[in-house]
C-alpha cells in the first residue's frame, strides 16, 4: 500500500506544518512535549517559509503560556489567524484566556500534545489530564490518534473554526503521538489552501477590533444580562458538530481519508464495544480486528470530536446490538464518580433511552475505567482484558488497567498470552543506546531512509530514562507493508532485531527477552569476536541458543575513534543495522545513509561528512558474526540494581525502578501523597566514567577546590583523628592535615566516588598543586576507572563510616574549611560537567541541616527530584534538606510560603514559651528567645536548648505544651532557598520573584543562570545574551539580557550577588554565607555554563573565567547592611574587562554560530554587546563609587 | 629601473610580496598595500584544522540541544545560509581578486590529503593565482623517521598537483636534514616554488601558573641570514621559484635575498609594524641602489651572489664556528 506523497515525520511536526501554513501570528513557549511544535514554526519563519497567503508568519516567544494565550487572544481580536502550542501546566495557564476567546466566539486553534498534570508529582508524559481540564471552557475539542490524523485533524480544525466560530483545541497524545516518527501521506499546501476559505478569513478580520469601525468587546455585565448573554452562544455550539463533520467530508473529498465525529470499527453486530479517545484507539483497533477474525462480536468507537459532545452522532455510531460498553478515560478525577468521557457516555445513553425513539432496545451496560496515565503502556493484552471483563456477568466499573491496584483492587486482569495477528512482512527492531551516543538520531535517520526509499510503512518510538547524562534510550522501530497502528512498545519475544549499543547494558537489561525466534542480535563490544560470547550473561546466552538468534558484534567505539567520530557511534551502528537486517539491499542502504549524512551536514562541514563516510565504509569490515556455541557457559548475571545493604525502601522501590521494573510495583508500595525519603541517589550508581581522579596525598595543599567544583559530589573530604583509620582498607589514603584549626595528629582524606564520578575532569582542572618535578602531575590526576572501581568502592564504604567533622569547628569563611561540611546533595543525574550543581551542593553543605528548598521546575528539579532516585539527603542526626517542587511559575511564592510558616510558627513558639515560662524556667525560656544563631556554634547551642525544652515539655501535662512540642523546632534558625533556572526567574516566574523580593521576607533566591531554557532543550529566555543562537532565536538573539541584578538592587533592601564559582570561588562562598545571614530577601544570580552553550564542559571553569574577564559576567555584591556603616552597599568584585569580548564569543558555538550564519548581524550585535558590557560595568562601578556620607539622623527620635 | 621579476610563473612588477598575514583579512589594507607598491599578495592561511574544529563544535552544539532526555529530543535547526570558515575564505579570496590588480596567492594549511586536495581545488576555482602550502607541521613523533615526514610533504603535493593547475609554492621550515634534496624532490613532485622559511609560534612557560602558553614574536632582521644562506645554496640548483620570508624588514634585506637568489622577498612583520609606506620606501631605495650601482634591471641582480655564482662558494656551506666565535669581543669590563 504505497503512499503517493509520503513523508516521514513526528506528530509534532505534522501539527506544526498545518499550523504554520494557516497562521499569521504564532505565540510560543516551551513545554514538554509540545516544545518542538514551536521550534519548528520558529525555524521555518526564520527560514522565511511562508504561510498559505505567501507571507511569513510572525513567531514570538512569550514569557509563559499565560502570556502566549494573552498574546494570541489579542492577535485574534485584532483579526489575525493566531495559534499556539502547549501541554499540561501550560494549558492550565491558558484557561482564563480560553474562556475569553470562546466567550467572544473567536475562530482559533490551539494544538496540544496532551500530557499529565503535576499533582503528587510532575510527569512530562502523555495522558488526557490537561485537555480534560479545559473541557468546560467552551472550546471545541478534536482528537487525533496517529501522526497521519494529527496532520489531517489539524487542517480540519483550522477550517472548522473559521466556519463555526467556536475555537478549537486540537489534541493528540504526548510522546506516543507527538514524538513518534512515522510515515504518512502529506497533505500538500494546495489541499490546505482549498480547505481554508478566504471569505471566512476575511469575515474573521471583519469582526476584529479596529479604530476604523470601533466596537467595545469585553464589557462588565450585571445580574440583569450576564446569564442571557451566556446563553446567546448556544446556536454556535449546536451547529459546531455539523461544521466539523462538513469539514471532515470536504477533507475526504480532497484526500480520500474520511473521518467522522465518532468512528466505529468492528463487527456490525458487536455486543461488546470499547469507547476511547486518542492513540490507544489504534491499539484497540488491532485487537478488535484480531478478535473479529476469531468470530468475537466486539467493536471500537473512536471519539474524535469530544466537545461539543454530539450525543446523537455518538449513539448513532454504535451498533444497535451493543450490549456492553467499556468507556476508557486517560485521566483521573479523584472524588468523582467516574471520569469525564464515561459520564458523557452515560448521559448520552440515558438521554437516548428517555427519547421517543431510543437507539437501543435495552440500554447497554456501561462501565468506565482508567488507562495509560503518564504514558503508562496500553497494549493488546490489556485491551483483551477489557473485552474479557465485559464478558463477565458483573463487569467491574471504575476499573484500572495496566497497573496492579492491590489497595482498591480496581485493576483488570491482563491477558498476557494474547497476541494480535501479525502482519506478514512486519519487522520490529529495538536499539538500546545512550542519549549521548546518537542512537536516537541514527534511528530517526533510519526510519526516514526506509520511509522514503521503500513502500514500507515505518514507525519509531523512543523511550528515555530521566537522567541528563548517561541516559539510556530504547528505540522501538517497526516496518511493515501495512499501515502501523501499534501504539505500544515492542513486547517480549517480538523483536526481529535487537541492538545493544553500549556494552555496559549487558549487566543492566535483559534485552534478549525481547528477541523473537530467529532474530538478529547486534552487540557493540570492545571484546574480540571470538571472546565476546563469554561476556554475555547466562540469561542472554540461553536466549541466543534457545531462540536461535544470529549474533553479530562490532567494536563501534574503535571504528568511531579511528574515523574521527569521537563518542558518537550512531553512524557505525546504523550501518550495521542495514548491513545485517536485510531491510534494504546493502548497497542501496549504504548509499542512502551517505545521502542522509550529506543532507544533515553537507552545507556545514565537508569533514564531518567525510568522517561519517569513512565510518560507514570501515564498519562493514569490522562487523563480525559470532559463532554461537551449543551450550550456555556464562555464570554472569544482571547486576543488582542497588547494593544489598541499601535501606528497605531503596531495595523494594528505588531498586525496582532502577532495574526497569517500576511497572510491576503495586499501588500499596507507592507513597499516597508523593512523599519520598531523601538520600536515595547514593544507591543509584551510574558508573559512567572511563577515568576518575586519583588523589596524590603528598602533593595536596587541602584547598578544597576539587570538592567545591565537583558537579556530582563525587569527591569529598573528611578530617578525623588518627585512631579512626586503625582498620582502614590497605589502599585508603590519608595524610596529616596542616592548619591551625586542626589538632595535631588530625588526618585528612579526599575520597573519590568511583561509580558516581562522571569523568568531567573539573577537579583536576581546578587543582592548583603541581609536582615540582613534573608539572603535568597534580594532587589529582585522571586514571582509568575499571582497575580502581572495586578498590575505591571499598575505600568509599570506609570513608562513609568515618565521623564528620564537628560543624561548630568549621571556619565557613575559608574554602579549605567550608569544604569539610558534609554534602547533603549526592550524585545526581545532571550532565557531565554541569555548571549548576556545584551551587546547589554548596547550599546543602553550608545550610543543609536547616534548609528548606523550593525548586522551580527545570533542570534542577529534574536532577534534584526525578525518580528513580533523588540526590538530596540527610546527615547522621537525621537532619537534611527538605525539598519540594510546586510548579514552574510559582516557585518564589512557594518558597515565600515556607518562610511565612516558619516565621509564624516561630512567633507562636515564642508566645508559647512565654506562656509556659513558669513551668519551663525563665532561664531556659530567656535563652531560647534571645539566642544568637549567627554561626554554627550558636545554632548548635540553640538545638541543645530545644532538646532540653522538649525533654521538659514531656513532663508538662497541658495542651500548650503539646502545641509547643509541635513547633519547637522552628526556634532553630532555618534557611529558605528558592532555587530555579533563568527561564523561571527572568520569564515565567519573574512576577513572583519580584514580589517575593519586595516582601522583605528572609528568603534566599538562587538563580542558576544558564542563559537559556536548558531543561527543554535550549530555548532562548530573557537571560539569553545578545548574539547567542538558541531555539526560538535561531537567527541570533537581538536584544540584550535582562539586568535582573539591577532590578533587585533598586529595591534597596535586597541583598544581591552575582557570582561565578569557576571564576572566583571564595566570592561565591562569601555571597552564599552573606545571603543566608542577611535577615531579608537575597538574590544570588549564579553563572552556570551549560552544554547548550556549545562548549565542552570540561572547559566549564575556563568559560567562567572568560565570561568574567571579558565583562560578560560581572561579579558583585550588594549588601544593604553596609549602609548602616555609611558604606556604599554595592561592591564590584571583578576587575574591569581585560579580555576582548570577541575572544570569549569565539570559544562558545552559541555565539560563534551567528558569525557563520549571518556575519554582518553577528558583527553588529558584537559591537552592541561590547558597548553594553562596557557601559554596564562602568555604570556599576560608578554606582559602587558613590559615597554615602553620614546622614544627620534625628538622634532624639532614635533615642526615643 | 625595471624592477620586474617572475615568481611561480607569474609576472610581477617588482619583487615585494606581502606574505600571509592578518593584513590580507581586510580589503582596505590589501588595497593600501597594493597602492604602496605590493607586487603580489599571499592571503592569510586557511587552516584545515580550524575548519575541522569549527565543524566539530557545530555538530556538538546542534546535538547539545538533543542530549537524549525526553525533554530535549530535537537538535537545534541551523538556519540556512550557514557559512563555514572555508566559505568565508573563498568569498574573501573572490573579493580580493576583484579589488586588486596584483596576483593573489591563497595560503593553505592542511592536515589531511583529502582536505588539501578538496580545499585546494576550491581555492583555484575561487580565482587564486597560485597556492602557497603553509606546511605547519612539527615532526615530534619519535616513531616517525625524517624520511616519513618528508614523504608526507611529497605525497600531499603529488596528490594536490593532480587536481589543481595553478602554480604551487611550498612553504617549508628549516628543520629538515637534507633540505636541498627535499627541494629537488618537491620540484619533481610538481612544486613551482619554495618559500623559505616558515616561522612556528613558540610555546612559552608562564612562571606563575607553570602552564605552557602560546607566543608569537614578530621577526627581526636577524632572522634573515638563515633564509639568505639557503636561498643562495638552492638558487640554480633546483628548478623552483624562490621566495624569502622571515626577517625581510627593509631594503638591505631585500637586496641581500635577491642577490642570494630569491625571486621575491615576502614581507610581513615590517608591514605590520610600519604600515604600507614601508613598501614604497623600499621600492624607492631599491631603485636608487640599483641606479647607483649601475644595474640594468633587477633580474640582472637576482642570484648574482648565489652559491653557484659567488667567488667563494664554500662560504655558504662553511660551518666556521671557531672563526666567528673567536672574532667576538666581550663588552669592556665583563671579562676583564
Amino acid at each position: 500500500m504505497a503512499l503517493t506523497n509520503a513523508v516521514t515525520l513526528e506528530g509534532n511536526e505534522a501539527a506544526a506544518y498545518v499550523a504554520h501554513l494557516c497562521s499569521d501570528v504564532i505565540a510560543i513557549y516551551p513545554i514538554t512535549p509540545s516544545s518542538p511544535m514551536g521550534e519548528y514554526c520558529d525555524a521555518w519563519s526564520a527560514h522565511e517559509r511562508p504561510n498559505l497567503w505567501g507571507s511569513v508568519p510572525e513567531v514570538i516567544e512569550m514569557q509563559s503560556e499565560a502570556g502566549a494565550a494573552g498574546a494570541v487572544h489579542g492577535a485574534l481580536q485584532t483579526g489575525a489567524l493566531a495559534t499556539t502550542f502547549t501541554a499540561s501546566q501550560g494549558l492550565l495557564l491558558m484557561i482564563p484566556n480560553m474562556y475569553k476567546i470562546a466567550g467572544e466566539l473567536t475562530s482559533a486553534v490551539f494544538h496540544v500534545s496532551a500530557r499529565a498534570l503535576a499533582t503528587h508529582a510532575l510527569s512530562i508524559f502523555g495522558d488526557h489530564s490537561d485537555v480534560m481540564s479545559v473541557r468546560q471552557t467552551g472550546w471545541a475539542m478534536l482528537a487525533s490518534n496517529s501522526i497521519q490524523e494529527v496532520m489531517d485533524m489539524a487542517l480540519i480544525s483550522h477550517a472548522a473554526t473559521l466556519e463555526g466560530r467556536v475555537p478549537l483545541l486540537h489534541f493528540f497524545d504526548g510522546f506516543r503521538t507527538s514524538h513518534e516518527v512515522g510515515k504518512i501521506e502529506l497533505v500538500d499546501a494546495a489541499t490546505v489552501r482549498t480547505m481554508i476559505s478566504d471569505e471566512l478569513v476575511q469575515a474573521h478580520r471583519a469582526r476584529a477590533l479596529s479604530p476604523d469601525r470601533p466596537v467595545v468587546r469585553g464589557t462588565s455585565q450585571n445580574p440583569d444580562v450576564y446569564f442571557q448573554s451566556r446563553e446567546a452562544v448556544n446556536p454556535f455550539y449546536k451547529r459546531m458538530p455539523d461544521v466539523v463533520q462538513t469539514a471532515m467530508d470536504r477533507f475526504a473529498e480532497l484526500t480520500g481519508r474520511q473521518y467522522r465525529l465518532f468512528d466505529y470499527v468492528g463487527a456490525a453486530d458487536a455486543e461488546r464495544v470499547v469507547v476511547i479517545i486518542g492513540s490507544g484507539a489504534d491499539a484497540v483497533e488491532e485487537v478488535v480486528e484480531t478478535l473479529a477474525t476469531q468470530g468475537e462480536k466486539v467493536g471500537l468507537l473512536k471519539v474524535r470530536l469530544y466537545r461539543p459532545f454530539a450525543a446523537s452522532a455518538f449513539i448513532d455510531a454504535l451498533p444497535t446490538s451493543t450490549r456492553r460498553l467499556s468507556v476508557l478515560d486517560r485521566t483521573k478525577e479523584p472524588g468523582s464518580d467516574g471520569e469525564p468521557l464515561y459520564k458523557d457516555v452515560i448521559t448520552a445513553l440515558v438521554n437516548d433511552q428517555q427519547s421517543a425513539n431510543p437507539h437501543f432496545e435495552r440500554m447497554p451496560r456501561i462501565v468506565g475505567g482508567r488507562y495509560g496515565l503518564a504514558s503508562k503502556e496500553f497494549n493488546p493484552g490489556m485491551i483483551k482484558g477489557i473485552f474479557d471483563e465485559l464478558d463477565k456477568a458483573t463487569p467491574k466499573n471504575d476499573f484500572t488497567v495496566g497497573i496492579i491496584d492491590d489497595v482498591g483492587h480496581s485493576n483488570l486482569d491482563i491477558d498476557e498470552a494474547f497476541e494480535i495477528t501479525k502482519v506478514e512482512g512486519l519487522t520490529q527492531a529495538m536499539f538500546y543506546g545512550l542519549g549521548s551516543d546518537g542512537t536516537v538520531s541514527a534511528n530517526k535517520n533510519t526510519i526516514k531512509i526506509i520511509g522514503e526509499e521503500t513502500d514500507l510503512h515505518a514507525q519509531a518510538y523512543f523511550v528515555y530514562d530521566s537522567k541528563k547524562a548517561g541516559a539510556a534510550t530504547v528505540s522501538h522501530l517497526r516496518f511493515s507493508p501495512q499501515p502501523i497502528r501499534s501504539s505500544y512498545l515492542i513486547g517480549d519475544d517480538e523483536a526481529n532485531f535487537v541492538a545493544c549499543h553500549q556494552v555496559g547494558f549487558i549487566e543492566r537489561y535483559d534485552m534478549l527477552d525481547k528477541a523473537a525466534d530467529g532474530a538478529v542480535f547486534l552487540l557493540n563490544s570492545p571484546t574480540a569476536p571470538d571472546a565476546v560470547w563469554g561476556t554475555l550473561t547466562q540469561r542472554m546466552q540461553k536466549h541466543v541458543i534457545d531462540k536461535k538468534l544470529r549474533f553479530y558484534t562490532i567494536d563501534a567505539i574503535a571504528v568511531a575513534r579511528e574515523t574521527g567520530m569521537g563518542a558518537r557511534i550512531n553512524t557505525v551502528m546504523q550501518t550495521c543495522f542495514f548491513a545485517i537486517s536485510g531491510i534494504l539491499p546493502r548497497d542501496q542502504a549504504i548509499a542512502s545513509i551517505k545521502r542522509a549524512v550529506e543532507k544533515t551536514y553537507g552545507a556545514k562541514g565537508k569533514s564531518i561528512v567525510e568522517r561519517n563516510f569513512a565510518a560507514i565504509d570501515t564498519t562493514l569490515a569490522q562487523l563480525h558474526e559470532v559463532a554461537v556455541p551449543d551450550a550456555v557457559s556464562s555464570d554472569l548475571s544482571k547486576l543488582l540494581p542497588v547494593a544489598a545493604e541499601a535501606p528497605e525502601f531503596v531495595r523494594k522501590i528505588t531498586g525496582e525502578l532502577i532495574a526497569g521494573h517500576g511497572d510491576s510495583l503495586p499501588v500499596s508500595l507507592m507513597p499516597c501523597d508523593g512523599t519520598f525519603p531523601v538520600g536515595t541517589a547514593r544507591w543509584d550508581k551510574r558508573n559512567l566514567a572511563l577515568e576518575i581522579p586519583v588523589w596524590d596525598a603528598e602533593l595536596c595543599i587541602f584547598c578544597g577546590k576539587c570538592v567545591f567544583v565537583c558537579p556530582h559530589s563525587a569527591i569529598r573530604c573528611k578530617v578525623f583523628p588518627e585512631s579512626a583509620v586503625a582498620d582502614a582498607p590497605p589502599t585508603f589514603k590519608h595524610i596529616p592535615v596542616k592548619g591551625k584549626e586542626f589538632e595535631s595528629g588530625t588526618l585528612i582524606s579526599y575520597q573519590v566516588f568511583p561509580e558516581d564520578c562522571t569523568g568531567c575532569t573539573l577537579c583536576v582542572d581546578v587543582c592548583p598543586a603541581k609536582s615540582k618535578s613534573d608539572s603535568s602531575h597534580k594532587a589529582l590526576n585522571m586514571a582509568l576507572q575499571p582497575p580502581l572501581r572495586e578498590q575505591e568502592n571499598i575505600n568509599l564504604e570506609f570513608f562513609y563510616g568515618l565521623p564528620e567533622f564537628d560543624r561548630t569547628q568549621v571556619r565557613t569563611g575559608t574554602m579549605k574549611s567550608a569544604m569539610l561540611l558534609e554534602t547533603l546533595f549526592d550524585a545526581s543525574g545532571a550532565c557531565v560537567g554541569c555548571g549548576e550543581t556545584p551551587y546547589v551542593k554548596l547550599v546543602s553543605q553550608l545550610f543543609g541541616d536547616r534548609a528548606l528548598v523550593a525548586n522551580a521546575t527545570g533542570c534542577s528539579s529534574i536532577y534534584g527530584g526525578n525518580l528513580p532516585s533523588t540526590p538530596w539527603s540527610k546527615n547522621a542526626d537525621g537532619r537534611g534538606v527538605a525539598w519540594s517542587n510546586s510548579l514552574f511559575e510559582d516557585n518564589a511564592e512557594f518558597g515565600l510560603g515556607f518562610r511565612l510558616t516558619i516565621d509564624k510558627q516561630r512567633e507562636y513558639a515564642r508566645e508559647l514559651l512565654s506562656r509556659l515560662a513558669d513551668d519551663l524556667g525563665k532561664e531556659l525560656v530567656g535563652a531560647l528567645r534571645e539566642a544568637v544563631q549567627d554561626d554554627e556554634a550558636g545554632i548548635h547551642e540553640q538545638r541543645e536548648r530545644v532538646t532540653e525544652l522538649k525533654t521538659k515539655l514531656v513532663g508538662i501535662d497541658s495542651a500548650e505544651a503539646r502545641e509547643l512540642e509541635s513547633v519547637a523546632d522552628t526556634l532553630v534558625r532555618k534557611s529558605v532557598w528558592i532555587i530555579g533556572g533563568d527561564g523561571w526567574a527572568y520569564d515565567i516566574g519573574f512576577n513572583g520573584v519580584d514580589h517575593t523580593l519586595a516582601s522583605g521576607r528572609n528568603v534566599n533566591i538562587l538563580v542558576l543562570d544558564t542563559e537559556v531554557y536548558s531543561n527543554t532543550g535550549g530555548q532562548a529566555s530573557k537571560a539569553t545574551p545578545t548574539g547567542a543562537v538558541a531555539k526560538f532565536a535561531t537567527g541570533g538573539k537581538e536584544l540584550g539580557k535582562k539586568d535582573i541584578v539591577q532590578i533587585a538592587m533598586s529595591y534597596g533592601h535586597v541583598y544581591v550577588a552575582q557570582v561565578a564559582f569557576g571564576a572566583k570561588d571564595t566570592h561565591t562562598l562569601k555571597a552564599f554565607l552573606e545571603a543566608d545571614s542577611y535577615d531579608g530577601p537575597s538574590l544570588i544570580v549564579a553563572y552556570a555554563p551549560c552544554i547548550e552553550h556549545g562548549v565542552h564542559l570540561s572547559q566549564n571553569l575556563r568559560q567562567q573565567n572568560l565570561a568574567v574577564d571579558s565583562g560578560h559576567w560581572n561579579l558583585l555584591r550588594h549588601d544593604p547592611r553596609r549602609l548602616a556603616e555609611n558604606k556604599n552597599p554595592l561592591q564590584i568584585d571583578s576587575k574591569r574587562p581585560s579580555v576582548p569580548y570577541k575572544d570569549f564569543l569565539a570559544t562558545e558555538t552559541r555565539f560563534s554560530m551567528l558569525f557563520r550564519t549571518d556575519s554582518a548581524k553577528a558583527r553588529h550585535l558584537l559591537q552592541k554587546s561590547e558597548k553594553r558590557n562596557h557601559d554596564r560595568f562602568f555604570h556599576y562601578e560608578q554606582l559602587a563609587g558613590i559615597s554615602f556620607p553620614e546622614t544627620e539622623t534625628d538622634e532624639e527620635e532614635s533615642a526615643g | 629601473m625595471d624592477l620586474s621579476t617572475t615568481y611561480l610563473g607569474l609576472e610581477l612588477k617588482n619583487p615585494l610580496v606581502a606574505s600571509a598575514s592578518p593584513l590580507s583579512r581586510s580589503l582596505d589594507s590589501a588595497r593600501r598595500l597594493e597602492d604602496a607598491g605590493m607586487a603580489a599578495l599571499v592571503m592569510y592561511s586557511l587552516f584545515e584544522e580550524e575548519l575541522l574544529n569549527e565543524q566539530q563544535a557545530l555538530e556538538h552544539f546542534m546535538h547539545g540541544h538533543d542530549i537524549g532526555n525526553p525533554e530535549a529530543t530535537s537538535p537545534l535547526e541551523v538556519p540556512g545560509g550557514y557559512h563555514s570558515g572555508l566559505d568565508d575564505y573563498l568569498e574573501h579570496l573572490h573579493r580580493l581578486k576583484q579589488a586588486l590588480n596584483v596576483p593573489v596567492i591563497a595560503s593553505l594549511n592542511g592536515i589531511s590529503a583529502g582536505g588539501w586536495v578538496e580545499n585546494g581545488r576550491q581555492l583555484q576555482e575561487a580565482g587564486a593565482d597560485a597556492l602557497e602550502l603553509n606546511t605547519y607541521y612539527i615532526a615530534a613523533d619519535i616513531a616517525e623517521s625524517g624520511a616519513e615526514v618528508e614523504a608526507r610533504y611529497i605525497d600531499l603535493l603529488t596528490e594536490l598537483r593532480q587536481h589543481v593547475t595553478i602554480p604551487i609554492a611550498v612553504k617549508l621550515s628549516p628543520q629538515f636534514s637534507s633540505l636541498a634534496e627535499l627541494a629537488q624532490r618537491l620540484a619533481t613532485a610538481g612544486a613551482d616554488g619554495l618559500v623559505l622559511f616558515n616561522r612556528f609560534y613558540q610555546p612559552d612557560i608562564d612562571l606563575e601558573t607553570l602552564e605552557v602558553i602560546p607566543s608569537l614574536q614578530l621577526s627581526t632582521p636577524d632572522d634573515l641570514l638563515l633564509r639568505m644562506r639557503w636561498i643562495a645554496m638552492l638558487r640554480g640548483r633546483v628548478d623552483l621559484s624562490l621566495a624569502a620570508t622571515g626577517g625581510v624588514h627593509g631594503t638591505e634585506q631585500v637586496l641581500k635575498v635577491l642577490l642570494a637568489g630569491a625571486d621575491v622577498a615576502q614581507m610581513c612583520s615590517a608591514l605590520l609594524q610600519h604600515g604600507p609606506g614601508r613598501l614604497t620606501d623600499v621600492l624607492h631605495e631599491l631603485t636608487s641602489w640599483l641606479d647607483e650601482h649601475e644595474y640594468d634591471s633587477l633580474r640582472q641582480l637576482i642570484g648574482s651572489v648565489s652559491q653557484q655564482k659567488t667567488s667563494d662558494p664554500a662560504a655558504f656551506e662553511r660551518a666556521n664556528y671557531m672563526k666567528v666565535l673567536d672574532s667576538y669581543t666581550p663588552p669592556p669590563g665583563v671579562w676583564s
